[in-house]
């Protein structure tokens, strides 16, 4: 497949709820649509494999998950080229996109840009996080949408957030067993959430929650209050032990699946030199947006939880606003063509109701987010807490010190997996605030291609005349 | 709260750490003043050839001097280890510098003609090869290499374990490193000079400014110059390989941890956040014609950096006739010549005079000459 | 580790590690090792430590395993097809 319309009036990464939705619009009225995703199939994480799952008995998923394919099929009809297993390695201020499928690399041009890269679960740095047999939540639940695949043996679910109790419902009703959830929310979250609980109570999280937690406590043994969660055992997992008010105990298991909430996938974001802060409330960084979802790059918006984790209809409603924001600059005589922005804004409000209770009672609690001694944070660079916390105090103020001096950040992974742990080590060891500490800079390629195939990208004159000297 | 050192070191890159190290080593008592952690650093950029092939066109001191570094780099690698554990992995196997194509090998040959025809070359048993002779050195070569030149002097080094043992060896020596302090002004005192910095105040009896390109700004302020004229590099680096290069070329090289390494353009912009990729795809292109096999491989990151560079292009090393307390360290290749500046010119800078006969020619003075003639 | 809840998917036949195994249409190689009991997929570069696909969702980089001869590629992110040969990942990639 060639990028057809070479230049675009919009490109957009990421199908996802927000890309699926801002292609909807953009498309929809009319205008050159690029819609690129890694993955083979659109629907992003939530609605992964909406088009090609084997799952036919819809109860296990539930209607939320299955609402996916309406939103897929509109956007497939809205005339939008939707390009799967396309890679998006980089993005500049002039909106030039790198992007690979079918094993080439091309540039591509768009009038507008909307990043709708969404989310990755948050790094679960525990002793043990490496072991073959302890996975995301997340990889389980993919694994269940598009293969139908359950584990098989002893189970374990540990961390906190709604996603967890989702999570356990899907492989509950997929016919798992599940030997134990542990919940690692702390006691003190509860009361912190208290003020957020009227705006929560209306919201759609509040009866659908509830009925989650009620649906898994009756079929799994729920631990409530678990701190010192490690994972043992030698090449791969044998057992998870933990704190709890009962005191110290361990479960045998052939899985343990963690999840401590979902992050803004920043990586392409940043590497495009837009501008983040960091949040505190979802302890992240998120891009710095204007009141229009702007970023700081003219041309370039960012939609979806890559903006600040909202979920899945914000997501969406959050898209359509961005595709609405285009066809507004892009083609203002359409905006007729395009659904009320009125609308979209209440729906997008309706859908961000409750969230400040959620990032409140599920933030997760500093000893799973800040590890100590021998525990790995940097997976791809096998780097631990203690190295990190040495080279602090040798005088790495940040990220970018302590990665030339250790490595860590500079793996394939490109600080996905690490990020978020060494700027809060780091903030932790040094007393300040993370938004001083800072991150890692990032530069494309946002994932790695072959030496080969970007050799064969065009060569400006200039270029050569860089390289070539004597 | 005004603490008094022997030294201050402007800069704590490369350059500024291993004199710091030097100078601490040498029971000076040393504060070394850095930026924080975004900075523009070299040091953390850079492509870690400890490199003495085509040094020195122009300047045939600075061929002498850089042989000397990579003479001494095996003892400062060794002095790094004992004292702080971290093996910073210099090798000197030799060096290549690969020509694709009949004209790039005649260029190359007349280039190092040029070199060693100058007054004073120093030796470097450089020499040409042809294809064949290469190939035997280097198999997997692709068809388009005519040749190239080849020096035994040659060696690379792990650059940033290198700046990670400077600056655990200054902690181990009770040096102070403080990063977040850059220094926006200097000013002479009575015994010393005083240094204002982003978070206060500093004084120290000497001061070496090792800051790079901000040297051009720093100098001036205590009767020193330091012409500069930066430009940008870009490089690629792939994953970890078996090892596959056994000998460093001067564009490609596979470091101790496996990744190889892919550089390094010439552009002449400052800019280090943006990215030109079609440099990278111009890069990528001539390692895959030099290594064919190359071309599989995943390129992991790519980054530029901008080249401390003086307007000559030579080290630029000076002792102020106002105030002689101050010594201003400036250059481009702050690996190669890391030995050099930890071994020999931290000595000098402690007794507090630089010695003409070693380093009288990397006087910024040259530059008046320059103008006159 | 993983069981299939449906057994009537459409199937295609690989290698993983030479021996000779199906796995459905639509599964990543990923899912397709995890679902023929592989414990683990690749063994780290540095430490020679045992790694086993950890997000499921390309961001991770633990699932790297050799396909068709290709080094190090993310097999989360890669669908099963027929013939196709999978090998774990064994430390650092070959240059060849
Ligand atoms: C593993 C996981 C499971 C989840 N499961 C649920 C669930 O069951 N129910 C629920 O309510 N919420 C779930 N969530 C949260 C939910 O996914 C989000 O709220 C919602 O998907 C946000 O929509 P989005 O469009 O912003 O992002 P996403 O749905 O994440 O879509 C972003 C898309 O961008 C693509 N992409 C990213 N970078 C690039 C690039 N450089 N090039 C090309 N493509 C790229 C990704 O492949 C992805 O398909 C889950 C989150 C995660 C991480
Ligand atoms: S399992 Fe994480 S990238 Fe494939």
């Amino acid at each position: 497949m060639s990028a057809g319309a070479n230049p675009y009036d919009v490109a957009i990464v990421g199908a996802g709820p927000a890309g699926l939705g801002a292609a909807a619009i953009t498309a929809g009225a009319g205008l050159t649509t690029l819609l690129l995703d890694e993955n083979p199939t659109p629907g992003g994480q939530i609605y992964r494999a909406v088009t090609t799952t084997p799952l036919k008995e819809r109860s296990i998923l539930g209607g939320d998950y299955w609402a996916g394919a309406a939103l897929v099929a509109e956007a497939q009809a809205s005339g939008a080229e939707i390009v799967g297993g396309a890679t998006v390695w980089s993005l500049d201020a002039s909106r030039e996109l790198a992007a690979s499928w079918a094993g080439t690399s091309r540039f591509i041009k768009a009038r507008r840009v909307i990043l709708a890269t969404g989310a990755l679960e948050r790094p679960f740095p525990i002793p043990g996080w490496t072991l073959p047999g302890v996975m995301t939540a997340g990889a389980l639940q993919t694994l269940l949408k598009s293969s139908g695949l359950v584990p098989d043996g002893r189970l374990v679910l540990a961390g906190t957030g709604p996603l967890l109790w989702l999570f356990a419902a899907q492989l509950l009703r997929a016919g798992a067993r599940i030997e134990a959830l542990l919940d690692t929310t702390p006691w003190a979250n509860y009361l912190r959430a208290l003020p957020h609980v009227p705006a929560f109570a209306i919201s759609r999280y509040a009866a659908q929650g509830l009925a989650l937690r009620r649906e898994v406590a009756r079929q799994v043994e729920v631990v409530s209050g678990v701190t010192r969660l490690r994972a043992e055992g030698q090449g791969g997992l044998a057992s998870v032990a933990f704190a709890a008010r009962s005191g110290e105990r361990r479960l045998m298991a052939d899985v343990l699946a963690l999840h401590q909430g979902v992050v803004p996938n920043v990586n392409l974001a940043m590497a495009a030199g837009i501008a983040h802060r960091w949040q505190p409330a979802q302890l992240c960084w998120v891009p710095v947006l204007d009141a229009a979802g702007n970023t700081s790059i003219d041309g370039i918006a960012i939609a979806g939880d890559g903006t600040g984790i909202g979920g899945a209809l914000a997501a969406e409603a959050q898209g359509r606003l961005a595709g609405l924001a285009a066809v507004a600059a892009v083609a203002p005589e359409r905006l007729a063509r395009v659904p009320d922005r009125q609308l979209l804004a209440q729906a997008l409000a309706r859908a961000e109701r409750g969230r400040a209770l959620l990032d409140q009672l599920f933030a997760p609690p500093r000893w799973s987010r800040l590890p100590e001694g021998d525990t790995i944070v940097c997976r791809c660079e096998e780097v631990t807490a203690g190295q990190l916390l040495e080279a602090v105090g040798i005088g790495a103020m940040g990220p970018n010190q302590a990665k030339a001096f250790l490595r860590c950040g500079m793996g394939p992974c490109q600080g996905r997996l690490c990020g978020l742990t060494v700027t809060e080590l780091i903030s932790k060891a040094r007393g300040v605030a993370p938004a001083e500490v800072g991150y890692f800079r990032l530069r494309p390629p946002v994932k790695p291609i072959t030496l080969a195939e970007l050799a064969a990208m065009a060569h400006t004159q200039r270029a050569v005349a860089a390289v070539v000297r004597e | 709260m005004r603490r008094d050192y022997d030294v201050a070191v402007v800069g704590g890159g490369l350059v500024g750490a291993a004199l710091a190290w030097g100078l601490a080593r040498d029971g000076q008592r040393v504060v070394v003043l850095d930026e924080g952690d975004m900075a523009s650093r070299a040091s953390r950029a850079n492509f870690a050839l400890v490199w003495v092939q085509s040094k020195g066109l122009g300047m045939a001191q600075y061929m002498g001097w850089t042989v000397r570094s990579s003479d001494a780099w095996r003892q400062l690698a060794q002095d790094l280890r004992a004292q702080t554990g971290l093996d910073v992995c210099f090798e000197r196997p030799g060096g290549f510098h690969l020509a694709l194509g009949e004209a790039e090998l005649a260029a190359r040959a007349q280039r190092l003609k040029r070199l060693h025809n100058q007054p004073g070359a120093a030796d470097t048993s450089v020499e040409v090869l042809d294809r064949a002779a290469v190939e035997r050195m280097l198999p997997g070569i692709g068809p388009e290499v005519a040749g190239g030149s080849f020096c035994p002097l040659d060696g690379h080094v792990n650059s940033l374990r290198t700046l990670h043992a400077f600056h655990k060896g200054l902690h181990l020596l009770g040096a102070d490193y403080r990063p977040g302090h850059t220094v926006h002004d200097v000013v002479p005192a009575q015994a010393g000079f005083r240094l204002m910095t982003s978070r206060g105040e500093v004084g120290a009896e000497k001061i070496v400014l090792a800051a790079g390109n901000a040297n051009m700004r720093l100098a001036p302020l205590v009767g020193l110059k330091s012409p500069m004229q930066p430009n940008r590099g870009q490089i690629l680096v792939t994953e970890r390989a078996a090892p596959f290069l056994h000998y460093p070329l001067v564009t490609i090289r596979q470091t101790d941890e496996g990744t190889i390494m892919i550089g390094d353009s010439r552009e002449e912009t400052t800019d280090e956040t943006m990215l030109d990729l079609s440099i990278a795809a111009v890069e990528a292109d001539r390692a895959r014609r030099m290594f064919p096999a190359l071309g599989k491989l995943n390129v992991v990151r790519t980054w530029s950096g901008i080249r401390v560079m003086t307007q000559d292009g030579f080290p630029i090393y000076d002792q102020s006739e106002r105030y002689p307390g101050a010594f201003v360290v400036g250059c481009h290749s702050g690996v190669t010549l890391a030995a050099n500046h930890a071994l020999v010119l931290a000595p000098m800078i402690a007794r507090g005079r630089l010695n003409a006969d070693l380093v009288g020619a990397f006087s910024a003075r040259r530059f008046d000459v320059a103008k006159v003639a | 580790m993983l069981r299939r809840l449906l057994e009537e998917g459409q199937r295609v036949r690989l290698t993983i590690d030479g021996k000779p195994v199906t796995a459905c249409v639509g599964d990543s190689v990923a899912a397709a090792m995890l679902s023929c009991g592989l414990r683990y997929c690749r063994t780290t570069p540095i430490s020679g430590e045992k790694r086993a696909p950890y997000c499921m969702m390309g961001v991770c980089f633990e699932c790297l395993v050799t396909i068709d001869g290709i080094n190090n590629r993310q097999g989360c992110l890669i669908e099963v097809r027929e013939g196709m040969r999978i090998d774990t990942q064994l430390g650092r990639r070959t240059v060849e």
